[in-house]
């Protein structure tokens, strides 16, 4: 098939980026430990703030860090059409008897792969050593927490594929971007768990589709959604990528309806 | 086969483009300007042929390319490629059609040649052994075979389009556009790609239409060439003919016997340089060179001669100077040069 065979491609193509792939790896460790002592600083003041043991806030921090580059940051990716449309090498793209959507959805599934495996695995594993964490000793739960980040993978790329296409009628996406990426990190409870939020803003916030992205797989893998509350938690994600991935084919189809490719 | 099979491939009526862009106009004040980019072009190209599509920069050239793939969509006139709407049918139109723009590339930059045609493979969903013969023919006209397992980014800019047209052509497009295909290319790489496209049109029977500002390639490929300026046609014929509409003059040099003063009294040439016994005699490019050889061996003692052919590049700058001023009309055929 050619968008498994765009994901192979993708994955081999990051997987040649070893020097990024290690730099982004220690900024992921170091970051991780930094946030883990102010965690700990924090939980030993309140215990059992927004519901979390110590074991489970620290498991939080290091899921954290194993889906940074994966889903949240989500290096290159998107990016790269962004800056394809700005160039007006999406012309190429757009010659292609392929649909854009599904081809950068594909390429971006094989990015998150990668990255998964290379910037992922290792934190997770540093923390486990470093702290006492909640992991779950449960196969099955692994399953539901990878079946959880993939759907997080899908809203958070259906999300930045409406930021890139927004490039088409603005000249620069850069700054939608950025506001984008600074929503992100503090509504998907990266910088925070969302239950951890004032009243109404946690509620609003585990609505927001961010919440997508680190909330829900979090709170997967440290056991905090089980039951009907896991499955709840994987239809409130696959919601959203449905929603999102259909408002992404209007605006694509918008978009190649009546715009234009910069560039001669 | 296909809807208008018969007729011409490519069918344009009218087709205009008109972008829109804002202008800043004080602190905040933003104007809006319509820019025709392409003002009512009417031509056709039949199966088989191998158009140059000439213009100066900011002509609406590659503003044409893509209204012909379908990635902008016309403001205005009818657009047919292979019986197709391009802009309304771009994905099936794109299984049938090869593009190669200069300037960008189709390949994985960070992966090797070779999975980027593999990637083509399953895009065009192209029969193996189709595949296989394609992709053999053109590494070896190409001379890719060594480059298959080297990673796009690690390629010359010559080696990179060699690649390109090769990811272009794997599905055996009907019509192949090309966007400035030897921008950048030295003279054996520019060579090698002509000589190339030759094949494919003469071989194969793939209608080419090709923008570039490289007289060259136009002299070498192209049978029929089209000016564009500002958007409109300005020519629309073959070599002989743009010499003609160009105003250009031919150059008949003679070697007479003996150092003369300039030769006077031979209608329609006037003798523009003398050097020793050797004179240079301009006459217009649609005119016929025998009478003023005839008429200068009648009263001059005439030892040799040579007749030379406007420069072209010297043609297309006096066309692009007069902007279109003398516009033939559709189908106003210009005279070839005898
Ligand atoms: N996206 C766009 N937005 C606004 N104007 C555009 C756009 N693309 C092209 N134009 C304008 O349309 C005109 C034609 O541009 P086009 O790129 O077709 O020229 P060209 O003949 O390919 O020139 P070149 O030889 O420099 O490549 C130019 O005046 C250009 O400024
Ligand atoms: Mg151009």
């Amino acid at each position: 098939m050619l968008y498994v065979a765009v994901a192979a491609g993708a994955f081999r193509r990051y997987a040649t980026y070893r020097a990024a792939t290690a730099a982004g790896l220690a900024t992921n460790t170091v970051f991780g430990f930094l946030l883990a002592y102010a965690y700990l600083a924090l939980w030993q003041q309140r215990p059992h703030l927004g519901g979390y043991g110590p074991a489970q806030a620290l498991t939080f921090v290091w899921t954290g860090q194993a889906l940074l580059a994966v889903a949240l940051i989500a290096v290159g990716g998107v990016d790269e059409l962004q800056e394809r449309i700005r160039s007006g090498d999406i012309a190429v793209d757009l010659h292609r008897p392929a649909d854009l959507q599904l081809w950068w959805l594909a390429a971006d599934l094989g990015r998150a792969a990668l990255q998964l495996i290379g910037r992922g695995i290792v934190p997770l594993a540093v923390g486990a050593l470093a702290f006492p964490l909640a992991l779950p000793a449960d196969p099955a739960t692994w399953g539901w927490f990878l079946l959880s980040a993939l759907l997080g993978v899908v809203v958070s790329f259906a999300l930045r594929y409406l930021v890139a296409l927004s490039g088409f009628w603005l000249l620069d996406s850069s700054g939608l971007a950025l506001i984008s990426a600074l929503a992100g990190m503090f509504f998907s409870g990266m910088v925070l768990p969302l239950r951890v939020f004032p009243g109404g803003l946690a509620d609003l916030a585990q609505l927001l589709p961010w919440a997508a992205l680190l909330q829900v797989p979090a709170d997967v893998l440290t056991g905090a959604r089980t039951g009907t509350g896991l499955l709840r938690g994987l239809l409130f994600q696959a919601a959203w990528a449905a929603a999102l991935l259909a408002l992404g084919r209007l605006v694509q189809a918008a978009a190649t309806r009546k715009v234009v490719v910069h560039g001669g | 086969m296909s809807a208008g099979s018969a007729g011409p491939l490519i069918e344009l009526d009218g087709v205009e483009k008109v972008f829109t862009v804002r202008r800043r106009a004080g602190r905040l004040r933003r104007t809006r300007h319509e820019v025709r980019a392409v003002d009512g072009l009417t031509f056709q190209v039949p199966r088989g042929e191998m158009v140059g599509y000439l213009g100066p920069n900011g002509a609406g050239k590659s503003t044409t390319l893509k209204m012909l793939t379908g990635i902008l969509v016309p403001s205005g006139g009818r657009l047919r490629v292979a019986g197709l709407d391009p802009a309304r049918d771009r994905l099936r139109l794109a299984r049938r059609i090869g593009v190669v723009l200069g300037q960008r590339t189709t390949l994985w930059w960070d992966l090797p040649l070779a999975d980027s045609y593999d990637l083509v493979r399953r895009m065009y969903r192209i029969p193996p052994a189709v595949f296989r013969a394609n992709l053999a023919r053109c590494t070896e006209l190409l001379g890719l075979g060594p480059l298959l397992d080297v990673p796009v980014r690690q390629l010359s800019l010559g080696q990179r389009m060699r690649g390109d047209l090769t990811a272009a052509l794997l599905h055996d497009p009907e019509v192949l556009y090309l966007d400035e295909p030897t921008i950048g290319l030295d003279v054996v790489s520019k060579a090698t790609v002509r000589t190339f496209l030759r094949e494919l049109n003469t071989e194969r029977g793939t209608t080419v239409v090709l923008t570039t500002h490289d007289l060259t390639d136009i002299e070498q490929l192209c049978r029929r060439v089209m000016v564009i300026d500002h958007g409109r046609l300005v020519f629309d014929g073959d070599l002989a003919g743009l010499r003609a509409a160009a105003d250009g003059e031919r150059t008949l040099v003679v070697d007479l016997a003996r150092q003369l003063p300039p030769i006077d009294g031979v209608p329609g040439a006037r003798t523009v340089r003398v050097e020793g016994p050797r004179q240079w005699l301009a006459f217009p490019a649609g005119h016929s060179a025998a009478p003023l050889v005839a008429a200068i061996a009648a009263r001059y003692p005439l030892v040799d001669l040579s007749v030379r052919e406007p420069d072209i590049e010297a043609l297309v700058a006096d066309l692009y100077a007069r902007g279109g001023a003398a516009r033939p009309q559709p189908g106003d055929e210009a005279p070839a040069s005898p």
